[in-house]
């Protein structure tokens, strides 16, 4: 792979929550290194706690880590990147106070985008996502898996080359999941955009994905990756095949182990130092 | 009985104790004073009462008290809404300040406030500055501890996606940090406001040249019942058009 093709290159990455030595230091992300293509798809799977949306964080500038580098498009992350890397978070990302076209209005307008073409823009992308007529509601009059289109919506709309989406369908039902899923994998079939997509689900992540990461347990680092050779965009078909099947089977052979010793360790943390924030770890 | 029926009745029915429990209570005051032998000199007639107040609202002679009562309140809140706001977000802005800063505004907040009036008419003499300094100080507090709540617990997610999209400061403080503390804080200078009201006319009472509160004094002194009785009136129903006017504002200032 030439270095003109790598959009995201991670290079020793470890990050530790709290001072070394302290009681609630937690190592989250244990020297990662890793590669991602151009118009890859790269989904990251793992147990809780295993450091997959810190590294997420990691690359998109938004949390810097203890040691090692991420290179973006050949330039080293200090911090966010909004030209380059537009972000879906799990849910609440939205302005509940701003209607869903000025939510996807705000992040143009952030980067001074000249306000005709943001008009354009918020249009295209709303379209996109098959929300136009939901344009002047508020979030709080949308459904979970609305709103997420609509989050969806205001990260297209900032035309960046590199999407980073953490569990964006977590909260969701398992049915509004996999319509969101095929939407997505048909929209991004077509947009070419590099795709760092974090996420719990086996099934979302052998639908989606082009490559899957999987994370050992804490500290967390990428055990092993596995390619789904499929072209884009998926079929609902594919989702009921022997190959799809067969991937599937192998991440939960992959991950059953450590999801176990996660649930083990966690016990015992838990007895030694109370509760976690949560937030904080995942 | 239908649902419909019962629905009826039951709206009627509180409204019908909402009204009658004022007018069982005139009615009480009214017996009180003219069968049951209660002195006037201590609880005046309602009808004297609601013929002077009618002689205080045709002349005109509350304005000038109206006007110094108002006054004093318009600064207060001016002065406690701007440095409450402006102190409460500079507090708000390290989890070190919060932590260091809201509990000791908090404590000073459950002290009686009240007992700085001697001080501030030592210091500022019996006029108007000495309740405008009581008024600022009592509503300062509401004022600033919204402030510090509205401004303190903006969700995390919000400011996060505003960063990633590339947020400047100042955008992130208008788009943001702002929408998200304004409710909050608009609910804490409504409070702040009806404080004020409360610890201006209460001072009044206390040590005073004019005003609505100095009024009310001066009449019970000359023995004046009907009128006095006629002022408290007065009072509790600019108390209540002030307070519907700032409720009417605070729904507009949380409208989404």
């Amino acid at each position: 792979m030439g270095a003109n093709d790598t959009a995201i290159r991670i290079r020793n990455v470890s990050h530790r929550f709290g001072e070394e030595g302290e009681a609630r230091s937690v190592h989250a992300l244990l020297d990662t290194s890793f590669d991602i293509a151009q118009g890859e798809l790269l989904c990251l799977i793992g147990p809780s706690g295993c450091g997959k949306s810190t590294l997420l964080n990691v690359i998109g500038g938004l949390v810097a880590p203890t040691t090692g580098t991420v290179e973006v498009l050949g330039k080293k992350v200090a911090g966010p990147m909004p030209r380059d890397i537009a972000f879906v978070f799990q849910e609440n990302a939205l302005f509940p106070w701003n209607t869903v076209r000025e939510n996807v209005d705000l992040g143009m307008r952030f980067q001074g985008v000249a306000r005709a073409e943001r008009a354009a823009r918020a249009e295209r992308a709303l379209a996109a996502v098959g929300l136009s007529e939901f344009a002047d509601h508020y979030p709080a009059q949308l459904s979970g898996g609305m709103r997420q289109r609509a989050a969806l919506a205001r990260a297209l709309s900032l035309q960046t080359g590199i999407l980073l989406m953490d569990e964006p369908f977590g909260a969701l039902d398992e049915q509004t999941r996999m319509i969101l899923g095929e939407d997505l994998s048909v929209l991004l079939a077509a947009t070419r955009k590099t795709i760092v997509f974090v996420t719990h689900s086996l099934g979302e992540a052998v639908f989606l994905a082009d490559r899957v990461a999987v994370f050992s347990a804490r500290p967390g680092t990428i055990k092993k990756v596995i390619a789904v050779d499929e072209p884009h965009p998926r079929k609902p078909e594919f989702a009921t095949s022997a190959k799809f099947t067969a991937l599937r089977n192998e991440l939960y052979a992959l991950l059953h182990d450590e999801i176990r010793k996660t649930v083990s360790a966690e016990g015992a943390r838990a007895d030694q130092l109370g509760t976690l924030t949560p937030g904080a770890l995942s | 009985m239908s649902p419909v029926r019962r629905r009826g009745p039951g709206r009627i029915g509180v409204r019908a104790v909402q009204l009658g429990v004022p007018v069982a209570l005139l009615a009480i005051w009214y017996l009180a004073t003219t069968r049951w032998g209660v002195s006037r000199i201590l609880l005046p007639n309602p009808v004297a009462v609601a013929q002077a107040l009618g002689h205080v609202l045709a002349t005109g002679e509350f304005v000038a008290d109206l006007r110094v009562t108002l006054t004093e309140l318009a600064i207060a809140f001016a002065i406690s809404a701007t440095s409450g706001i402006a102190v409460g977000y500079l507090v708000s802005r390290t989890s070190f300040r919060i932590r260091a800063f809201e509990p000791l505004l908090a404590a000073i907040y459950s002290v009686p406030l009240i007992l700085f009036l001697p001080i501030y008419v030592l210091w500022f003499g019996l006029g108007p500055p000495s309740k405008i300094a009581l008024g600022a100080t009592i509503s300062f507090f509401p004022v600033v501890l919204a402030t510090v709540a509205g401004f303190g617990n903006v969700d995390r997610m919000m400011v996060t996606a505003a960063r990633s999209m590339g947020a400047s400061d100042l955008q992130l403080f208008r788009f943001v940090l702002l929408p998200a503390a304004f409710p909050v804080i608009i609910a804490g200078a409504r409070l702040g406001f009806t404080v004020a009201l409360l610890s201006i006319i209460g001072s009044e009472t206390l040590a005073s040249l004019a005003g609505l509160g100095h009024k009310i004094v001066e009449l019970s002194e000359g023995m004046e019942m009907p009128r006095m009785f006629a002022y408290i009136a007065f009072v509790v129903a600019i108390a209540a058009i002030l307070n519907i006017a700032v409720s009417r504002l605070e729904a507009w200032g949380r409208r989404p």
